[in-house]
């Protein structure tokens, strides 16, 4: 069951006050947020309960502009006189930056909230108690081991959950709150064999604790893929196709996410600035952002700086629809806002995404690889060597190699390289499994050739 | 630092009584160990871009950690509030992984000796922002005017003052105040045809604002971030293989970071997850590769006088020769293992449990000549910069992204390339170490380390050395 959230005037109202006050020592424009979470978070190894945290926090945050000028600061002090010294920081702050054309808030029209219920907070995941939280983590980590004599160790089975409240209000008058759940249960296995150890994990996370898979099914799904690294090689240097696991094929939706955020575009430090309206990418591809799903974890009615939140197509078979942006960018641009506002507690909003995905095709994982004969599988994706500007890929990779067919024999340390703007091009054939496991998906990817580079 | 000075005690009125009894509630259930990390933390941050100070934001966070110890069993609890009746709430959080007869912590404390490794005349965060604006600005000014090719600059200035206090039930007592700045200054440069290139440079530590100056000056690296970015639009395509890699000095230490700094954190070693697990004395690198990890260096980035735990920082041999010597220790694999504590217990803040981390690690220099080095490769590359990196522990495999290379061509450096990751496994790759320079340089101070979803500042350094085999993840 979803409750929709309750009125939070406790907050809601310092929230009010904080923007008045902030009014009344010369802001022109002021936007306050609070954000209060209630977090727990266990692991168990090898049966025993490892580390147990539970606690709850709140920070506030101010923003003001005045003159054209942008200040901020934010506080975990909730006193009068914290509150008074966040105030007093973002006025000074103001005072010292530089006059920006484009410093504002969203358009009054655009402010407000997604009206129907997200189904963002559940109350399964409020009522649980540690011990069945506990139980779970030790369910998963326990399926993965009892699944094969080889795996020895384990650096445990965790579960996680997240209670947390939003409050925003701007001296436009817009004021709205919302509650959201989140939970987690993952399995992270080790194998030795000859000498050679190996890890792998598995998890999965939903707003609900019914919208999680089975502990055991986690713990199983951990063991399957530890157990197919045993033996694992580096090959040889080679260009081949390379088909990307739904598992790290999200971070190619990721890559595409930043190249059209707002700041990168503005900038004009990404490769896809400036291409509104051509094709980017081969004609399989569609990429959409939704930030109204029910029950997804990117979901939200309104944005962080409190604009309604919607459903955006970037990618359209192929072609560049829509940048991602927010109110700033937006009107650098001359665009409007497409309520990707994010922000922690303070500062100028940067650019996020609600629930990113790449619309699943038809042909099924299986199918994919059985059509090839020589190309790799990627199952995991090490370092951060992407570069939105120039598209320059380099990854660390691990997987299997795909021979006639079939996933032959296990693949790692490698890397897998090539020319991003190429690689989005070359998208030969898009799985039918996308499966939400966080705010970004995407399903199997097959990118036609890359060069993999090992011995 | 003493409890009595301690802002915790000034402004919020903590006194022993008080820190006695929430140890107290949070052994209640039993354990063998509690203890409470109070964090008081002021940051100011200034960023531009477009040539427009756009973001100027200040803050506070606060909080006080409890945690238990009780066998493997680690309970946490936090408050961002330092009333007697949240700490005791906390207290009793983390008190839910013991159970047995309620332990009484340790009658009066005993406060650690002063240590003071960043002695800091005036915080950057007591300077009149206006003298910390004029960083950016000048880092704008001097990167647009070293080349008309430089179309975007964005330049930003964090300062923070961290003040800690931890207090065990074994009695222990420590108070530190941890200042930190640091200067970025990232660029973009374009040619007439080709894409526009990025370049990188920033540096810092636990200075205030008198230390940005000269080779420190916003000047200074503006022009090291557009010299980086010119170089890249010339460059070619990095070449893929193994062949024979040759790493400059100072932050390419970022290798020793991934190859071999976590798999020798003590949590992954007592676990047996770690490629190097039961490996204390075996060979592991070539014999010319001498690893530290050294918290007590002045000033520096990962220095610390005491970590957050309480335990002095040191220098810990991890290998000595190319013979494995030991790990970083926390307060809990320490006592576990019965390893003295080496000081490398840290977390990210009152709301993280600490674990083992690196603070300051790197090479010791050797007898080669750095030109040298180059002049004996006919075929190779040379890696002058890196971004990040990361590691498997447990398979030992590890990445990290060069930014700037060059190939070597008979002993020379001819062409740059383009940014390529290069991939090695731990206790494999330093073995094939052939030559080791003298010119130890350490990073700038811009290292941010994470693991398990917590980062705190590290510091790396290497000498320029030679790798006869290591795989280039380019693509020509």
């Amino acid at each position: 069951m979803s409750a929709a959230a309750p009125p939070a005037p406790a907050l809601t109202a310092i929230a009010e006050s904080v923007i008045e006050n902030a009014r009344r020592l010369g802001a022109e424009l002021a936007e306050c947020t609070i954000i209060d979470s209630e977090e727990f978070e266990c692991r168990v190894r090898l049966g025993e309960v490892e580390k147990l945290t539970r606690a709850g926090s709140r920070a506030i945050g101010l923003r003001v502009i005045t003159g054209q000028r942008v200040g901020s600061a934010y506080t975990s002090d909730f006193t009068q006189a914290g509150l008074q010294r966040m105030l007093d920081s973002a006025v000074s702050l103001a005072k010292i930056s530089t006059v920006d054309e484009y410093a504002g808030l969203p358009e009054p029209s655009e402010l407000g909230s997604h009206d129907a219920d997200l189904q963002l907070y559940w109350d399964d995941v409020a009522a649980l108690d540690p011990q069945h939280s506990i139980d779970m983590a030790r369910r998963a980590e326990a399926a993965a081991i009892k699944a094969d004599p080889r795996i020895v160790n384990s650096e445990g089975g965790s579960f996680a959950s997240n209670l947390r409240q939003r409050v925003f209000a701007n001296s436009l008058g817009f004021s709205g709150c919302y509650r959201s759940s989140s939970c987690s249960i993952s399995a992270v296995p080790v194998v030795e064999d000859n000498g050679v150890r190996q890890r792998d994990y598995w998890f999965s996370a939903a707003p609900n604790v019914a919208g999680l898979d089975e502990p055991e099914s986690v713990g199983l799904r951990a063991a399957e893929r530890v157990l197919r690294r045993i033996g694992a090689r580096k090959v040889a240097t080679a260009k081949v196709p390379v088909v990307f696991e739904q598992r790290v094929a999200r971070s190619i939706a990721g890559h595409i996410f930043e190249a059209v955020a707002g700041e990168t575009v503005y900038r004009k430090e990404s490769f896809l600035a400036g291409k509104l309206g051509e094709k980017v990418a081969s004609s399989n591809v569609t990429l959409i952002d939704d930030a109204i799903l029910p029950a997804h974890l990117g979901s939200s009615p309104f944005d962080d700086e409190g604009v309604r939140s919607r459903r955006t197509v970037v990618v359209e078979n192929g072609v560049l629809r829509s940048y991602l942006l927010n109110s700033y960018a937006a009107r650098k641009l001359s665009l409007r806002t497409t309520g990707n506002a994010v922000r922690g507690i303070t500062g100028n909003a940067s650019t996020g995404t609600g629930n990113l995905y790449l619309a699943p095709g038809e042909l099924a994982p299986a199918q994919i690889v059985s059509k090839l004969k020589n190309a790799f599988y990627v199952t995991e994706l090490l370092g951060s060597g992407v570069n939105i500007t120039n598209g320059d890929y380099s990854r660390g990779a691990a997987g299997l190699w795909i021979e006639n067919g079939e996933l032959a024999y296990p693949v790692q340390e490698v890397t897998v390289a090539g020319d991003l703007r190429r690689m989005l091009q070359e998208i030969d054939t898009v799985g039918s499994d996308l499966e939400f496991r966080g705010s970004v998906a995407a399903p199997t990817l097959l990118v036609g050739e890359m060069t993999i580079s090992g011995r | 630092m003493g409890l009595n000075q301690s802002l915790f005690a000034q402004r919020f009125g903590i006194a022993e009584p008080l820190l006695h009894s929430w140890l107290g509630e949070a052994l209640s259930q039993g354990g063998d160990f509690a203890d409470l990390y109070f964090e008081y933390v002021e940051s100011t941050s200034l960023s531009l871009d477009e040539s427009i100070v756009k973001g100027a934001t200040q803050g506070v966070t606060m909080g006080v950690g409890v945690r238990v110890i009780s066998g493997e069993r680690t309970g946490y609890g936090y408050s961002d509030d330092f009333s007697a009746e949240k700490v005791r709430k906390a207290a009793r959080a983390a008190a839910y992984i013991a159970s047995g007869p309620a332990k009484v912590p340790k009658a009066g404390f005993s406060e650690a000796p002063p240590r003071d490794l960043y002695p800091v005349p005036r915080y950057a965060a007591e300077t009149a922002l206006s003298d910390r604006v004029d960083l950016v600005r000048r880092a704008d000014e001097a990167a647009r005017a070293a080349d008309a090719r430089v179309f975007q600059v964005q330049a930003a200035f964090v300062d923070v003052v961290r003040h800690v206090m931890v207090a065990s039930s074994d009695g222990r007592l420590t108070a530190d105040v941890q200042p930190m700045a640091r200067i970025n200054v990232s660029v973009l440069a374009k040619d007439k045809q080709g894409p526009p290139q990025r370049g990188y440079a920033g540096g810092g530590g636990r200075y205030g604002l008198d230390y940005f100056t000269g080779e420190r000056s916003p000047e200074a690296f503006a022009r090291e971030a557009v010299r980086q970015a010119i170089v890249l639009l010339d460059a070619g395509e990095a070449p893929a293989g193994e062949m024979t890699v040759v790493l400059g000095p100072g932050w390419p230490g970022i290798l020793l970071h991934e190859a071999v700094g976590h798999g020798l954190e003590a949590d992954f070693g007592r676990k047996g997850v770690s490629a190097f697990s039961g490996r204390i004395g075996q060979q592991v690198t070539s014999p010319l590769c001498t690893v530290v990890d050294n918290g007590t260096i002045a000033h520096r980035r990962g220095s610390l006088n005491y970590d957050d735990e309480g335990n002095p920082t040191s220098e810990t041999v991890l290998i000595e020769n190319g013979v494995l010597r030991g790990f970083l220790q926390d307060e809990l694999s320490s006592r576990l293992s019965g390893a003295p504590p080496t000081g490398n217990g840290r977390r990210e803040n009152y709301q993280a449990i600490p674990m083992p981390r690196m603070t300051n690690t790197y090479m010791l220099p050797g007898e080669s000549d750095p030109a040298d080095i180059i002049r004996s490769v006919n075929n190779g590359i040379y890696c002058a910069n890196f971004g990040g990196g990361q590691v498997d522990i447990t398979s030992g495999n590890f990445v990290f992204s060069a930014t700037e290379s060059y190939l070597i061509e008979g002993g020379r450096l001819t062409r740059p390339v383009r940014g390529a990751t290069l991939i090695g496994n731990g206790p494999e790759a330093l073995k094939h170490v052939s030559m080791v320079g003298h010119d130890l340089k350490l990073d700038e101070g811009v290292g941010i380390c994470g693991k398990e979803g917590q980062s705190v500042p590290v510091g790396v350094g290497i000498p320029t050395i030679k790798i006869d085999r290591m795989t280039v993840g380019g693509t020509a």
